[in-house]
């Protein structure tokens, strides 16, 4: 079994910074442990052993009780996220309007599984439970842009965008 | 804050409050004292903000200073309007017109046109609302909306959420100052009891007895809880009030409080809802800001906190004491009950737990009156329900209607039928709770009594509609494959049961179901049904067994035919290339991404089928109707 | 008086009082209900839903280890919705089971398989295609097979609540939830401190000691080894129910005479090197407190506890005894002095230990106790493990006539024997520091420090030093004792503490009793009263009174912390990580 994170741990000392500030103020909260998870995953994108160390260390509890509450929640992520962060709703309304045709064009096209992130970082790829834009199922997200009706014809399209501007980003 | 100073700011907001309330000619002479000419709406809701509604707001401030009209017209970010499928939307007052799909494009038409020179656009309007004659219907006089009553959404897409003076302008807070400084803890409780009040969450216990309970709790340290961890796939009903009306949930939630004697009350807010969690947060600041939070409210020695706590993604802290295990910032497992919360439940102590909806219909009853509330409805089930209304249906949206409203008055007039010309099949109430109401019970009344004699549940209040074209058995598949994923493993039966179960229908939609495998799923359910810990296994197997009644035969045809009817269930399906109606056009070839189409040009087409991966896409491109599903 | 509630269970009327669940009412009108993840003391969540019954009145089938007996409550426990539940729930769990029963050492024992047999469950109804996890068997003392564990969390409860050590917990949701460390470290590399607590709580066979039964037999049987072994003071009062004895049943003269027809050379008596540990724990004691030492002192006997305070308070380090334990000084004493006295080279020697312990097995690792530059004791057994060697060699153990440990390690003073339950070593090292301090006094009980109780507390006064003691039994008990010296809300100068709840009468190597006999018996009294029995009846009660210490210390170390005596019988400790 693969022990602590795979990725080496880039943390820096501002993170840590800020990290420590957050455990301060949920310290004497009863129940702090999930609002510092929130804050230590928008600090780091996610919360691998040393993040997680760092809050029972901060919060005086065990690191398996931090670890099986990470784990317990969908939204904690133990792994990083691709640099653009694709989702796809599927929830009832777009599940019945095709939405694992639209999961799984993504799928093929990136080559990865939901749950995964593209090799080279670029995209990771989950499936997600009602966004709430039912109006307009099927529904895909790329980081916070909403993209409603989709088809898995539109998918190349919308993916194209974002592959653009990281060929963009490289040139320069 | 007195209860003079609140009457003072209601009486100074009234006004520009209720040009959005009165039609046409009132609403004019109204509008005039204001010093606005005109107010436009937006759904600033999640709904209508992925549709871009952020790009009209933009827009229309930007246009509007251009055109000096800045001082005339008043923009107003409101709260979900509940047509959904036709965002971003924008209401125009005093006209009420409703515009739809508005891009920034048509606003600046508009801004030119209607807002500077006073001729309404009338092609950018909802074509439902231009009448034959060319007159212009106001939006309650549309089908979607006439047949709806709102009590729990009365101020959703009214007022602008972020301003607690708007809610303030229509009686907001007004039910807390009469609860605090003119009736008892008891006499508050007594009169939700009346109303006859049942939690809007899914479960319909009657709200007033939880606080009675609550009430009679010894100890000196009670809490309110307010779930707003809205999980049902498909429904969106807490989401829209908390975005559009926030401030209604927080008095109720004090009123609460002040009934059972509690002096702190946490929202259990789902993260995924970054909207409504920022309107919350904005609203409970206000409320602080203006005293109606804190110490000494209304200058009693009745005293109210809260906080708000964001859920992580687990559907299993939808039930109450794995919700509050949640907050004490443990695993989100349910504990078993007795004790009852009541009793025994936040970090120990009396507890009540009530949903958005639930609290949204609080500070009406207290001000209105249990009677009044409780002549709407039906007889076990009192007062109204919001629906998010999805799935194969022309209104996608939220529509509030007085229980006992049928199932298709729903659909065929407030939902504007199946699109499509497809035939409806079912509905489905309860999410992976609930189950399917079948076209044959079209004409039920909805209430939790009915809902739950045909094997389905009232549920939170997420409203599917399915067509022709959905499986039965694929779709109690989905449902299960999300209570498998959102199990939290304490107990067996829901743990390992939901897992054998979904196995049992993955056999069966691959076409390697026998009969016998129908027996133990009934079995399993029966089990999961009787012994499950908690509601979330107790009522997994409801979309199973409830297909499995209405639509036997379906299942039937996937185990001994080897066919799904409605075309879904892949392994059951092959696609066919009819050689007589093939052009050799190739688009299919060359759109095919397994590369499983070959054939000349102008020559019929083959699919290797061992190849063909059934994605569809070739017979989505033939244009000349070549390609079968079978 | 308290308030009672009447019911009817089966129709059999029950009067019992306020707060007892269901499953308690039912032992009063005899009825037994089965359960799994409901462990008296230490786990009680509602979770298995084997113990399910119906309520008269009540939709579905409620958990009876969690639901509270109400008055006029009409119970049924046995009908047929109660049975098939019973055992779909069994066929569910057996279906994500690893059924590789045969060699499974907790066969027979095993309280899912005592069930599936009574329920004549169809062990393949349900089954699943799941792979099995993997095993983790990279710690020296405790191996976890996954595949077995049937998620009743009592080992993360034992973990957590008794021990509040919390190094395994559950991870994951729905059908992937399982137990495991964080970031799924093995056992080896968390702070896990060994107690084996979790190995007692496991109804199933996803948790046992590493065997090490096979290293004994292969020295016994080299010609070139000569095999000693020696058993802990509370092996006695324990081993008896391997074979299904009455738990309380003192067998020491058949477990000498069984561990003899093992094969070994020599059997030992423990209680020995306990009265030794006393005679350098007290002196060390009395210097501390004459010489302005640090205080408290915490005594150093229970390895669990040691690895405790190590990783979880390292900065009280200073404050242990550097005192080995008694099994750690019995090795040490083998090696030299024996050896010497034999004309044996230590190399040629193999110490075995039997005690209640799954830490020892780690303790005997700990290269900072090697005195002689190789492990003072080569293979540390559980009881549970002698138990089986008995079995395998055929010895029929209740037969079995008294035989007596043998020379020249054969006394000890009832102070050495009351070593295996908890104050028992806070006791018998206050009979001999009161005799060091004032050697007139003639006190020998120390009755505050005795019984059950998680914390207990005592003040005396010796030679004009005033000495409050607390005794700490349960991991989480010594916690609280250590938070409250931290905060200054307590001032003591002496402190015992046990790892495992009650002391090495429970320990984490000791026979597991079936769930029926564990949550309805006091195994931890009637355990120690068989220890206390002996104490009272022991000719000599103190440790500096025995002779076989006062010939060691004639003829070997002088007197108690002389050199020789730090060389071998002291050590020192290691700050780990959390």
């Amino acid at each position: 079994m693969e022990k602590k994170s795979v990725h080496a741990f880039n943390g820096t000392a501002e993170q840590e910074e800020q990290l420590k500030a957050v455990i301060r103020e949920h310290h004497d909260q009863p129940g702090g442990l999930m609002p510092v998870l929130q804050g230590a995953q928008e600090i780091y994108g996610y919360l691998p052993y040393e993040v997680q160390s760092m809050i029972a260390e901060g919060l005086g509890i065990s690191l398996s009780e931090v670890y099986g509450v990470a784990t317990f929640y969908s939204q904690f992520s133990l792994t990083p996220k691709g640099e653009n962060r694709i989702s796809v709703c599927l929830g009832t309304a777009c599940y019945v309007k095709g939405a694992d045709k639209i999961l799984e064009a993504i799928e093929q096209k990136l080559g990865i599984k939901s749950g995964e992130c593209t090799e080279d970082g670029m995209f990771s790829l989950d499936s997600t439970r009602c966004v709430g834009a039912c109006g307009l199922a099927p529904v895909m997200m790329v980081n916070d842009e909403v993209y409603g009706r989709m088809t898995p014809e539109k998918v190349d399209e919308v993916l194209a965008k974002y592959m653009n501007n990281d060929k963009a980003g490289e040139a320069q | 804050m007195t209860i003079e100073q609140l009457n003072e700011i209601r009486e100074s907001k009234r006004e520009l409050v209720m040009v959005r309330k009165l039609i046409k000619e009132e609403g004019e002479k109204l509008a005039e004292k204001t010093g606005y000419r005109k107010q436009v709406l937006i759904c600033g809701g999640t709904g209508c903000t992925s549709s871009g509604s952020h790009k009209v707001v933009d827009t229309l401030e930007a246009s509007l200073k251009k055109h000096g009209l800045e001082d005339e017209i008043l923009v107003v970010k409101t709260g979900c309007f509940g047509l959904c499928a036709l965002g971003p939307i924008m209401i125009v007052y005093p006209e009420g017109c409703f515009y739809s799909q508005m891009t920034p494009e048509h606003v600046e038409r508009i801004v030119e046109e209607h807002l500077r020179d006073g001729n309404v656009v009338k092609e950018y309007l909802y074509q439902e609302t231009v009448h034959s004659d060319g007159s212009i219907l106001s939006l309650n006089e549309t089908n979607f909306y006439k047949k709806q009553m709102r009590v729990a959404l009365r101020n959703c897409g009214v007022i602008d959420p972020e301003q607690i003076e708007e809610y303030i302008a229509v009686d907001g807070y007004q039910a807390l100052a009469k609860a605090v400084t003119q009736m008892t803890g008891d006499e508050v409780i007594d009169e939700v009891l009346k109303s006859g009040l049942r939690g809007r969450g899914g479960g319909g216990f009657p709200t007033g007895k939880k606080w009675a309970f609550a009430k009679a709790a010894e100890g000196d340290i009670k809490y309110v809880c307010c779930n707003a961890d809205e999980g049902d796939p498909g429904a969106f009903m807490d989401r829209s009030i908390l975005e559009g009306d926030p401030h209604c949930v927080i008095e109720a939630m004090a009123i609460a409080g002040y009934s059972i004697g509690a002096q702190k009350g946490y929202v259990y807010v789902r993260a995924e809802y970054p909207i409504a969690v920022k309107r919350l947060q904005i609203a409970v600041d206000q409320a602080k800001e203006y005293g109606l939070l804190g110490e000494h409210i209304f200058g009693t020695d009745f005293s109210f906190d809260i906080e708000i706590r964001l859920g992580a993604g687990a559907f299993v802290c939808g039930e109450e004491t794995a919700l509050m295990t949640s907050i004490e910032g443990h695993r989100g497992e349910p504990r078993p009950r007795p004790p009852f919360p009541a009793v025994k439940g936040l970090f120990g102590k009396p507890t009540i737990l009530n949903n958005v909806e639930t609290n949204a219909n609080i500070a009406q009853i207290i001000l209105k009156g249990s009677e009044w509330y409780s002549s709407i409805g039906t007889e076990g089930s009192k007062g109204t329900k919001v629906f998010a209304l999805g799935g194969k249906i022309t209104n996608v949206g939220l529509v509030e209607i007085p229980m006992g409203t049928t199932l298709r008055e729903i659909v065929e007039e407030i939902g504007g039928g199946i699109p499509n010309g497809k035939k409806f099949k079912a509905a489905q109430t309860g999410g992976p709770s609930g189950g399917c109401i079948p076209a044959e019970h079209i004409d039920t009344p909805i209430d939790y009594d009915s809902l739950i004699a045909l094997g389905s549940m009232m549920g939170s209040g997420g409203l599917i509609i399915l067509d022709e074209d959905t499986c039965m058995v694929d779709i109690s598949k989905f449902y299960l494959d999300f209570t498998v994923d959102e199990s939290c493993g304490k107990c067996t039966p829901c743990r390992i049961g939901t897992r054998r179960l979904i196995q049992l229908l993955e056999k069966i939609t691959s076409g390697k179901g026998e009969l016998e495998d129908l027996e133990k799923i009934e079995e399993l359910a029966m089990h999961m049904k009787s012994s499950s810990l908690c509601a979330l296994g107790q009522s997994a197997p409801n979309p199973v067994l409830s297909t499995m009644r209405y639509f036997k035969d379906e299942y039937l045809a996937h185990i001994n035919d080897k066919k799904c009817p409605a075309g879904v269930c892949k392994s059951l399906l092959h696609y066919e290339i009819d050689a007589d109606k093939c052009k050799g056009c190739t688009l299919c070839a060359r759109n095919c991404p397994a590369n499983a189409i070959t054939g000349k040009v102008r020559e019929a087409h083959v699919i290797d089928q061992t190849k063909c991966i059934k994605c569809g896409v070739c017979m989505q491109n033939c244009k000349f109707g070549a390609i079968e599903k079978k | 008086m308290e308030n009672t509630v009447s019911l009817k269970i089966n129709g059999i009327p029950v009067t019992v009082p306020e707060g007892y669940t269901i499953l308690q009412a039912a032992k009063q009108a005899n009825i037994e209900i089965p359960t799994l993840c409901y462990l008296k003391d230490v786990n009680c969540i509602g979770a298995c839903r084997v113990c399910v019954v119906e309520i008269k009145g009540r939709r579905g089938l409620v958990a009876s280890c969690v639901y509270p007996a109400e008055e006029g409550m009409e119970v049924l426990t046995n009908t047929p919705a109660v049975r098939k539940s019973r055992k779909t729930t069994l066929e569910l769990i057996l279906s994500s089971h690893n059924k590789k029963c045969l060699s499974c050492p907790k066969n027979n024992h095993c309280e899912l398989q005592k069930l599936s047999l009574e329920y004549n469950v169809d062990e393949d109804r349900f089954s699943g295609d799941e792979e099995f996890p993997e095993v983790d068997d990279k710690s020296p003392y405790i191996i976890r097979d996954n595949s077995k564990c049937i998620k009743c969390m009592r080992c993360v409860a034992a973990c957590k609540n008794l021990q509040s050590v919390s190094v395994i917990g559950a991870i994951r949701r729905g059908y992937n939830v399982h137990v495991g460390c964080a970031f799924e470290e093995s056992l080896n590399d968390a702070p896990c401190v060994g107690c084996g607590q979790c190995v007692v709580a496991c109804p199933v066979g996803a948790l046992t000691e590493k065997s090490q039964t096979d290293k004994v037999w292969d020295a016994i049987a080299d010609p070139d080894k000569k095999v000693v072994l020696f058993t802990a003071p509370s092996i006695r009062a324990t081993l008896g129910e391997c074979f299904d004895m009455a738990p309380g049943t003192d067998v020491e003269g058949k477990m000498v005479a069984a561990a003899r027809r093992l094969g070994v050379d020599k059997v030992f008596n423990m209680n020995f090197t306990a009265d030794l540990t006393i005679m350098e724990e007290a002196h060390e004691f009395v210097e501390r407190v004459k010489n302005g030492g640090t205080l408290p002192m915490f005594t150093s006997c229970c390895p669990g506890w040691v690895k405790f305070l190590e990783h979880y308070y390292p900065e009280f380090i200073p404050n242990v005894s550097s005192c080995k334990s008694p099994q750690q000084m019995f090795g040490a004493v083998l090696k030299s002095y024996y050896c010497e006295k034999e004309g044996i080279d230590p190399k040629d020697l193999f110490v075995v230990s039997i005690i209640p312990c799954t830490a020892k097995k780690f303790e005997v690792t700990r290269e900072e106790q090697f005195a002689l530059g190789m492990p003072d004791v080569d293979v540390s057994l559980t009881t549970r493990e002698l138990g089986s060697m008995i079995k395998e060699a055929g010895i029929m153990f209740t037969g079995l006539e008294d035989e007596k440990f043998d020379d020249p390690f054969e006394l000890a003073s009832g102070g050495g024997e009351i070593f295996g339950a908890t104050g028992g070593v806070m006791e018998a090292a206050l009979r001999t520091a009161a005799h060091i301090l004032d050697e007139s006094l003639e006190v020998t009980d120390f009755t505050e420090v005795r019984g059950q109780k998680g914390v207990k507390e005592a003040t005396y006064t010796v030679g004009g030093v005033k000495v409050n003691v607390a005794v700490a039994s349960g991991l989480a008990n010594a916690r609280r004792v250590i938070e409250d010296i931290k905060s200054g809300k307590k001032d003591y100068q002496f402190v015992e503490v046990m790892a495992c709840p009650g002391g090495c009468i429970n320990g984490g190597g000791q026979p597991i009793q079936s769930d029926s006999v564990r949550n309805n018996v006091d195994l931890k009294a009637l355990r120690s009263e068989v220890l206390y029995t002996s104490d009272k009846n022991n000719s000599i009660r103190k440790s500096h009174e025995s002779p076989v210490i006062k010939t060691v210390y004639g003829e070997y170390f002088g007197t108690p912390g002389s050199e020789k005596a730090h060389k071998l019988l002291h050590t020192t400790y290691v700050n780990r990580k959390k």
